[in-house]
């Protein structure tokens, strides 16, 4: 059984735009994308269950390499980044090609990522490498079982839980309700400055230079804009009258 | 500019997002289409999508098509968009759709935005509006090529009956092999229990910040009060204080209130897209860093279990006079 993990390296803490270049601020350090960690946790606890081999696989810059280092102390066998200037402005369509043949390069039986949001980088990327690769895909995943030849997803709908199984290789995105998240041990740490890391570029993946980066991206960024912030945010810290306050100000909306 | 708007449905009945996106389109365009998928139930729906502004109402209708999985249904769309010619297709985001959109993105090589609160055209072009970066900045973005694909954040647009009479295309579609190789095999439908948190205008949501099973007598306490409904995190469903049916979040339901009352919530990003439109949000959570803080309208820095008490009395002894 073989395992790769699809994660982002983004900007720690808060990100922000580049009000020139129009595109997420990668100057500043780096960690996998918090999501991410569930799917790097959930295929460790596969790996730990019933043993398989955990490659994590990523699109960045080069500073993103010692991002990746810490899934290989998390329990991840191997890293690889795909690390090339003409991957720089790729949108969702370019990214999931550069990804697919990252992963198809791999011959994995399962390929996990981390439910993106609506706040982050991603729409349902793993849905575009699925079908980069015609493999079935399922997100949403709170629970998931390797069966023989195939696994067994539980995916959380607005209306419930369905079971999904689907035959391998396949594609699953987990939530952060999967699983808890583990601590790097001091040993997982150490071990993590030994293993593999390869960084390769476009060429080695035999991606044309149209397909990614800003010559592949079909949508752009055009502007940027003030926030529609909500007017007038009111903050208050706790004291007596705090209660009162919030009643006056429910009046003052016409909410009561 | 010619427009297909995906109208999803659950059980038998159209959901409201993709029929605000069909209002939005007919505002951009005179002739929008829409296609509904699914299993014998859609008969009886197409009629209501042409009420809701479509002038074609594509219907796939299959029972390979009836479990509500993505990829048979991005096989549907790639076929409607490449007959029909559409250079525009819009989806109303959700579980299903943003799996959907992401498919059809890879399958037609089409750019897709996502996260949009607006559309709207400049010089003849089609611009989304974005906020981004936990909504700090307001990011215009555009497609390079058609089709352009685009997901819109639920809710932010109002459906409008317009009485359209559809003329009705039936679509019958070769599924690929690795569309159908996914299948639903049990379906654990969570009961709809109290009263409905999409209808409220005032709803108390109680978070993991309560401490326990027993708190949530504060929620329902300041909703009974205030006229409201209780909701909940998915943190607090998956302890077990609250039914799914009560969640509010990304996999549970989205709502629009015109005041939410968030008590002891942090504001993950699962729970933020279900509750971000409200109109007035109000926030009591005694961490100064959580995440909701930045986006309410009174940010109350407090612990619920001293405030919320005294904003009942409070609340009741108004009432009372």
């Amino acid at each position: 059984m073989k395992i790769v993990v699809c994660v982002k390296c983004v900007p720690d803490g808060r990100a922000r735009l580049d009000p020139e270049s129009k595109r997420l601020d990668r100057g500043g350090a780096l960690e996998i994308n918090p999501f991410d960690l569930y799917a790097v946790e959930e295929a460790v606890r596969i790996k730990e269950g019933s043993g398989a081999e955990v490659v994590v696989v990523s699109m960045g810059p080069e500073a993103a390499a010692e991002s990746l280092r810490g899934a290989l102390a998390l329990g991840a066998d191997r890293a690889v980044l795909v690390s090339d200037p003409g991957a720089v402005g790729s949108d969702l369509l370019a990214t999931s090609k550069v990804l697919a043949k990252a992963v198809q390069r791999e011959g994995a039986d399962l390929i996990l990522f981390g439910q993106q949001t609506s706040d982050g980088g991603g729409a349902a990327l793993w849905a575009a490498v699925a079908e980069g690769l015609r493999l079935p895909a399922i997100s949403q995943a709170t629970k998931l079982e390797i069966r023989e030849e195939s696994v067994r997803v539980t995916r959380q709908t607005e209306v419930g839980d369905d079971i999904i199984e689907a035959p391998l290789p396949a594609i699953v995105a987990v939530t952060d309700a999967i699983n808890e998240l583990r601590y790097a041990s001091l040993k997982g740490v150490m071990a993590a400055k030994k293993k593999p890391l390869e960084v390769l570029s476009l060429s080695d993946l035999a991606i044309s230079p149209v397909d990614a980066g800003d010559a592949g991206a079909k949508t752009e960024v055009r502007s940027i804009a003030d926030p529609p912030a909500r007017p007038n945010a009111i903050r208050i810290e706790d004291h007596d009258e705090v209660a009162q306050v919030i009643v006056d100000f429910l009046e003052h909306r016409a909410l009561l | 500019m010619s427009t297909l708007v995906y109208v999803e449905h659950r059980r038998d009945e159209l959901c409201n997002g993709p029929l605000g996106v069909l209002a939005k389109a007919a505002d951009l365009d005179d002739d929008v289409a829409a296609v509904i998928i699914g299993g014998p139930e859609v008969k009886a729906l197409t009629p209501e999508v042409g009420r809701f502004g479509a002038t074609t109402v594509y219907v796939a209708e299959e029972d390979s098509l009836f479990p509500p999985l993505p990829q048979p249904r991005v096989d549907v769309l790639a076929k409607i968009v490449g007959e029909g010619g559409y250079d525009t297709v819009l989806f109303s985001n959700s579980v299903l759709a943003a799996d959907i959109a992401g498919g059809l993105a890879a399958r037609l090589g089409a750019g897709l935005n996502w996260d949009l609160v607006d559309i709207i055209t400049r010089d003849g072009d089609l611009i989304g509006k974005r906020p981004a970066l936990s909504d700090s900045v307001l990011v215009d973005v555009g497609w390079r090529s058609t089709p352009r694909l685009a997901l819109c954040r639920a809710g932010s647009f109002q459906s409008v009956e317009r009485g359209t009479q559809p003329s009705v295309q039936p679509v019958s579609v070769e599924l690929e092999s690795h569309s159908r190789a996914a299948r639903i095999v049990d379906q654990v439908t969570q009961p709809e229990g109290g009263p409905s948190l999409e209808a409220a205008e005032v709803i108390v949501t109680g978070g993991m910040g309560l401490g326990g099973p027993e708190k949530l007598s504060l929620a329902e306490d300041l909703a009974s009060v205030l006229g409201g409904v209780v909701g909940a995190t998915r943190a607090v469903v998956y302890a077990g204080w609250s039914p799914h049916s009560a969640q509010i979040g990304q996999t549970g339901k989205t709502v629009s209130p015109r005041l939410y009352v968030a008590l002891g919530v942090s504001g993950a990003v699962q729970h933020k897209v279900g509750m971000q439109n409200s109109e007035t949000i109000v926030a009591i959570n005694k961490d100064p860093r959580a995440p909701i803080f930045e986006f309410c309208d009174l940010a109350v820095v407090g612990d619920v279990h001293s405030i919320v008490p005294q904003l009942v009395e409070l609340l009741r002894r108004r009432k009372g006079s």
